[in-house]
């Protein structure tokens, strides 16, 4: 289901909705699975009386991965050869999020086809949260 | 500066798929995954940050017999005086993939400061910049993911716009 670098023009776009109403147990599950126990994102306690934030906040890396997830759902299993981003704005529970992923070039290098894509993943206000790049492999 | 060892586990995959939302069988069904071009599960893009995990002196994870900064029975454990009022947040993250880790491996994760700078910010005051490069070796010493990582300390509390 991978993409084919001749059936794929500049300027394509893919898009899909990657949370639904983003919960606070999803970031509990995060911290579980990745690790990182920051009580900024999971102790709600700590991040509105200690650090003084609204509410607690979602990993940078839990967006990045839900934005992940478009792109594989995009390109196919195991094509990615580069994926970066910036944290743009925090993500609150509640949030949902849509990925948007638009193919700026199309290319061969070392007999292999490659596409360079831009990700922009959005909050339900279209304020943009993670902003990057990936590099995809393409079938011929 | 660190160096551990980080063994690939279908499980730790499975929970990881799962806590981002992603349901793809690539990630959980060793025998739908055989069927696909990878020929086997395979960890999301995002998965080595889960080396965290494994790494002995991480600091965002509770320490048995340590203080914890996280709430109990006052808002943080941290001890008095500890708190700056600002934050270390997440500025950037980038991965090459040389190859999609599987179950199985056992990737070899070592860290190294990069560069280091500061800009005046927006919303949070001073920010000062840290950079540091990971690179995750598998266990015939070949490169398999090289990440590189920013993250940002802020003067104060990031102000909330609107």
């Amino acid at each position: 289901m991978a993409l084919k670098a001749s059936e794929l023009s500049v300027g394509a776009t893919y898009e899909e909705q990657v949370v639904d109403n983003l919960t606070r147990t999803q970031l509990v599950q995060y911290a579980g699975t990745s690790g990182d126990y920051n009580p900024l994102h999971t102790d709600e306690v700590f991040a509105t009386q200690v650090a003084g934030y609204p509410a607690v906040f979602a990993h940078g890396m839990l967006s990045m991965g839900l934005t992940g997830k478009a792109l594989t759902n995009y390109v196919g299993d195991g094509r990615l050869t580069k994926y970066g981003v910036r944290f743009k704005a925090q993500v609150w529970p509640g949030d949902s999020l849509t990925t948007t992923i638009t193919v700026d070039e199309v290319r061969d290098e070392d007999g292999s086809h490659y596409a360079d894509l831009s990700v922009v993943t959005v909050n339900q206000e279209g304020t943009p949260v993670i902003q990057g790049s990936a590099t995809a492999r393409l079938d011929p | 500066m660190s160096k551990f060892e980080f063994p690939v586990e279908a499980s730790h995959i499975l929970m990881f798929a799962r806590s981002v939302g992603d349901p793809n069988p690539i990630y959980a069904d060793a025998e739908q995954a055989k069927d696909t071009e990878p020929g086997g599960v395979i960890a999301p893009p995002t998965f080595c940050q889960a080396s965290a995990q494994f790494n002995p002196d991480y600091f965002l994870r509770p320490k048995i017999g340590e203080p914890w900064f996280g709430s109990g029975k006052e808002p943080t454990g941290a001890p008095a005086g500890s708190g700056g009022g600002g934050t270390g947040l997440h500025a950037e993250q980038h991965f090459e993939y040389h190859r999609h880790p599987r179950p199985g491996d056992v990737l070899t994760v070592e860290t190294r400061d990069g560069e280091t700078w500061e800009k005046q910010g927006r919303r949070g005051g001073l920010l000062k910049f840290r950079e540091s490069i990971t690179e995750y070796r598998d266990q015939n010493g070949e490169l398999v993911v090289t990440a590189r990582s920013i993250g940002v300390q802020t003067e104060k509390v990031v102000e909330q716009e609107g």
